[in-house]
């Protein structure tokens, strides 16, 4: 289970400290699939940053199965379990793609094992094993190797920050999938995801509203998304103003 | 030949045992052992200045291992090695100098290696420098490579020095005939003090012509590196460098791209970028699990691979 406890996040912009994250708690329960929604510039990337220890709360803790991971690394959190899904995809000269997911996995897998992590992000894996991690790969097909990393890791948290952006409709589907099935893989695993995308929304258990750096509405999905997809057009105005 | 001498060996030609194929190993300033085949003979220069290699029009897939090994501490050496490959053969060449250095003087080898290469010839010449020992000695090697090609042959050179050479003034000279194809992979290394400069001038003088110069470079510590490429294009003909550039710590790089156009139809570009890691790139492998400091070797072999 990850706990945050009143996590604040604060930066310094012209002289003045500007909140970016205010007094935010959550529990994410194992076996739950949640879903990170709400108004860009509300704080959810930064939120998921905190999660995997890229950034650091300037208050509260964050537990993670009970251990207070607060003032733990990137490293370290990584090794005890938890996995962050970039919303860019990082470009590496010379790494190839085969590489990334034996550094992903831990272990020197064989290229078979890493082509079926391929193969479940819907990448015809024998066209890119062997390619390098550059800027010949287009954002879609980078994302959909983000995730394959993510995948191979196995981890018992996985955080995604907008993994549908960049992916084509037509994969979009196979994404779902993707999804549906990493959720069931590890017994008591979590799945965190950023999105704004209502098929994805549908498939989680419960839903975050994060609006104005705070958590605007929190709850099981049958609950939360009627209401954000209540005056249309103006999806979810209810939460969002009640953030602010 | 002993363990020291093995590893230079294995380190820069790859080899565990003596190589098939036709070799030259020189030891020491001396020829150690020597093997010819059919189709490729090498032969002492009358002066003993260095040694011939000669392949015989058509041979096909056959390899030439020239290593150079210097495990005595102090030895100067300069060697020079003509390499004729014959009318449509198709060869690969593995050349390569380890100096082990265990003493307090300087040891250093020049190979200065010239190829002849004939009408419709392939020849992929492999090329990697290597030191080690715990002397205070100076590792100190300056190959150059004069490369004189035929009308529609190819080269591909690929040299590599990541570790160990002190100081290095690497100079690369080609010509080409119409048709003809050079390209270029260079991968470098250095740390500490050390110093090295390579330098490329390639002449597109035939019709047709074509050079590929890549250079990938690593430099870390207080090492100092210095990168300067010039193409000529004399006729209609393309040519493309580049340069990219990891630096860290405290360490220096130039690049100096020349590319001159002596002909309207020559397409001439040259590329250069230096740059320390992107964080994101350390951050990523981080959310994988390693730390920092294996994030940056994971980079950097890429990088380097």
């Amino acid at each position: 289970m990850l706990e945050l406890q009143n996590i604040s996040f604060q930066v310094e912009e012209e002289s003045s400290q500007k909140e970016i994250l205010r007094n935010i708690s959550l529990k994410i329960e194992d076996n739950q699939f949640v879903a990170v929604t709400g108004p860009n510039g509300g704080g959810k990337s930064t939120l998921v940053k905190v999660i995997a220890g890229i950034e650091k709360p300037t208050e509260g803790r964050i537990l993670f199965d009970g251990t207070d991971i607060t003032d733990m690394g990137i490293t370290e959190r990584a090794r005890m379990g938890i996995s962050y899904g970039f919303r860019q995809p990082v470009r590496f000269k010379g790494v190839t793609v085969l590489d990334l997911i034996r550094l992903a996995a831990g272990k020197n897998i064989s290229t078979a094992g890493a082509c079926g992590y391929l193969s479940e992000v819907g990448l015809c894996a024998r066209d890119y094993i062997n390619r390098e991690v550059n800027a010949s790969l287009s954002g879609g097909e980078l994302k959909r190797i983000e995730i394959a990393t993510i995948i191979a890791r196995g981890t018992k948290m996985s955080v995604f920050d907008e993994p549908e952006a960049g992916i084509d409709l037509w994969s979009f589907h196979n994404l779902i999938q993707v999804f549906e099935k990493l959720h069931g893989q590890i017994a008591g695993s979590s799945i965190l995801i950023i999105s704004h995308q209502e098929r994805i929304l549908d498939i989680a258990d419960q839903i975050i509203v994060i609006a104005g750096g705070s958590v605007a509405a929190q709850g099981p999905k049958d609950e939360i998304l009627p209401e954000l997809l209540k005056n249309d057009g103006a999806a979810g105005c209810k939460f969002y103003k009640e953030g602010f | 030949m002993d363990a020291i001498e093995k590893t230079l060996l294995e380190q820069i030609a790859g080899l565990h045992e003596i190589p098939t194929g036709a070799y030259n190993i020189r030891k020491n300033g001396e020829t150690e052992s020597r093997n010819v085949t059919a189709n490729i003979d090498i032969v002492s220069k009358s002066d003993g200045s260095g040694i011939e290699i000669h392949v015989k029009p058509g041979t096909r897939h056959e390899s030439v291992h020239v290593p150079v090994i210097l495990s005595q501490s102090g030895l100067n050496e300069v060697v020079y090695n003509d390499f004729y490959i014959g009318e449509g053969a198709d060869v690969v060449i593995i050349a390569g100098c380890g100096i082990h250095n265990s003493g307090c003087d300087n040891s250093r080898h020049d190979g200065i290696h010239r190829f002849f290469i004939e009408r419709g010839a392939k020849v992929r010449y492999v090329e990697k420098h290597y030191g080690d020992g715990d002397g205070n000695g100076k590792r100190i090697m300056n190959p150059k490579t004069i490369v004189n090609m035929g009308p529609d042959s190819y080269m591909e050179m690929d040299s590599v020095q990541i570790k160990g050479v002190d100081s290095t003034d690497r100079i690369t000279e080609a010509v080409l005939e119409e048709g003809a194809r050079f390209v270029v992979t260079e991968r470098l290394m250095t740390h500490g003090k050390q110093d090295a400069k390579s330098t490329f001038s390639v002449d597109l003088n035939g019709e047709g012509s074509s050079a590929n110069v890549v250079s990938r470079s690593v430099a870390r510590d207080e090492s100092h590196q210095l990168f300067v490429s010039k193409i000529h294009g004399n006729s209609r003909c393309s040519g493309h460098s580049e340069c990219d550039s990891i630096i860290m710590d405290d360490a220096k790089i130039g690049a100096v791209p020349e590319i001159t156009a002596n002909h309207p139809d020559a397409a001439l570009i040259h590329e250069a970028a230096i740059g320390k890691i992107a964080g994101d790139q350390i951050t990523k492998l981080m959310t994988l699990g390693l730390t920092e400091a294996e994030a940056e070797e994971q980079i950097v072999n890429g990088f380097l691979k």
